[in-house]
């Protein structure tokens, strides 16, 4: 099970209380655990990742084990830590004043 | 109970807004979405507890919630506004081509009959439907095949469509406005449109008359006559008896016809408000007095309404769909405001009150008549 730690918004939109756990079936990469979030989570799909591209949206950025993993490709396999559940993967708004 | 429900969106949540039928005492609810953009939210005229709201952020797009039990508990519902086939282009801001890209839903426009129909009017400009509840949207794609969608440009908002009227009479009219492409209209139910912009003049085009560009801010109708329609242009207030067909000006005595809202008095057709704003590039009353200008003979001749709204040191806005009436016997008049503040009139406009004073900025206002 991989931890999921989302922003504040998103765990108020689909009524999630601090850490989830996600199960991944396969390779655990960005896109494979997004799909398995938003197949658990309906509601956040298109909140992290355009609904048809699938790109990673602008704001939001994807760190792990004190790694911006933003720009890794999404088939890239996650940190093993991350695969290992001992580090969690965090969804985070990027900081943009307002 | 007769009562109204007034239903705010904000740069930061949604609040309702309850009273009785005096409209004196007033409970506030909310935030709603507390954080997030609430560009629209409206009820359907068929069955007022079920109320739709546009949720939309940067960093996470766009949601539509929907209310069935009138703003009490909502539930999010289809959230993907896919354009029709090739989306194409649009003219960017330096006359480019630019690639037709979905932002947020500016505005939510229940039908008047079916509490599971309701239409959204988006940024980049085009129009979606939904016969489900929101539970899944399709793009009436006939407003952007037209053959003039390639020539719109963005205004300084946005490309947004951001206006819907509906018309009573005829199920098949309905009318919509986009900024900065102008008044379409279709006669069949969507599946066809054409441009209504003749008669206006914006000195901000190479041809100040051309078919489309025009810089809508808003359109009104009165139910009862559907042909009269009302429109704040960017500069001018304009009015047609044609359904669109031909507009002329009727900013008369308005110490500036620049302005965004414009709204019908619930039971009389040729009154009708406007705000006007000093300029588009001073987004404030005229020398800090907020001030409503009603007109009691359909434009032309205003008079200014200024009974309990500020007249000294204010500076705020009032934005396009920040404006609406109650259909109470003594017509109920409500707008908000980019400073937080909610203004009620329940008499017509002759005396306002700030329902409340410091909310985020105010982008919607609508109103529900319950009985």
């Amino acid at each position: 099970m991989i931890r999921v730690v989302l922003p504040s918004h998103l765990r108020n939109h689909a009524n999630i209380n601090g850490e989830i756990l996600v199960a991944v079936d396969g390779e655990a990469t960005q896109r494979s655990l997004l799909d398995a979030l938003e197949e658990s989570y309906p509601v956040l799909r298109g909140t992290i990742r355009d609904h048809d591209t699938k790109k990673r949206r602008p704001f939001l950025r994807f760190f792990a084990c004190q790694r911006d993993l933003s720009h890794e490709p999404p088939d890239a396999p996650l940190p093993d830590d991350v695969k290992r559940g001992s580090q969690p993967f965090l969804i985070v708004g990027a900081i943009a004043g307002g | 109970m007769t009562g109204v429900r007034v239903l705010v969106g904000t740069r930061k949540g949604a609040f309702i807004l309850t009273s009785d039928g005096k409209r004196k005492t007033w409970d506030v609810n909310g935030p709603h979405f507390a954080g997030w953009e609430i560009y629209h939210l409206k009820g359907s005229p068929a069955d007022p507890d079920r109320i739709y709201a546009s949720q939309s952020s940067g960093w996470f797009g766009q949601q539509i919630q929907r209310s069935n039990d009138g703003g009490k508990t909502w539930e999010p519902v289809d959230n993907k506004f896919t354009y029709d086939g090739v989306p194409g282009t649009h003219q960017w801001h330096d006359g480019t081509p630019h690639p037709w890209e979905f932002k947020r839903v500016w505005h939510i426009e229940p039908a008047l009959s079916d509490p599971d129909t309701v239409y959204a009017g988006v940024e980049d400009a085009a129009l979606f439907r939904s016969t489900d509840g929101g539970k899944s949207w399709a793009e009436l794609s006939g407003l952007r095949g037209h053959g003039s969608g390639p020539r719109w440009q963005p205004g300084a908002g946005g490309m947004c469509l951001h206006t819907i009227v509906l018309d009573p009479v005829d199920p098949k009219r309905m009318f919509i406005a986009i900024s900065a492409a102008g008044a379409f209209r279709t006669d069949d139910g969507g599946e066809t449109w054409r441009p209504i912009n003749q008669g206006l003049r914006s000195e901000f085009m190479p041809d100040p008359t051309a078919e489309v560009g025009h810089c809508v801010h808003r359109l009104a109708m009165h139910g009862a006559r559907p042909d009269v329609l009302y429109m704040q242009k960017h500069w001018d207030v304009m009015r047609s008896n044609d359904a669109g067909n031909s507009w002329h000006e009727v900013s008369g005595n308005l110490p500036t016809d620049f302005g965004f809202v414009i709204d019908v008095h619930a039971h009389e057709p040729e009154t009708i408000y406007v705000v006007p704003i000093k300029s588009d590039a001073e987004h404030f009353p005229l020398e800090g007095q907020l001030r409503v200008w009603r007109s009691r003979t359909g434009g032309n001749e205003w008079e200014p309404l200024t009974n309990g709204l500020p007249q000294s040191n204010c500076y705020v806005n009032v934005l396009r769909d920040a404006m609406a009436v109650d259909k109470l016997d003594e017509c109920g008049v409500y707008f908000g405001t980019t400073g937080g503040q909610v203004y009620a009139s329940a008499d017509a406009g002759d005396t306002w009150d700030a329902i409340v004073r410091d909310l985020p900025a105010v982008l919607s206002v609508e109103v529900q008549t319950l009985s």
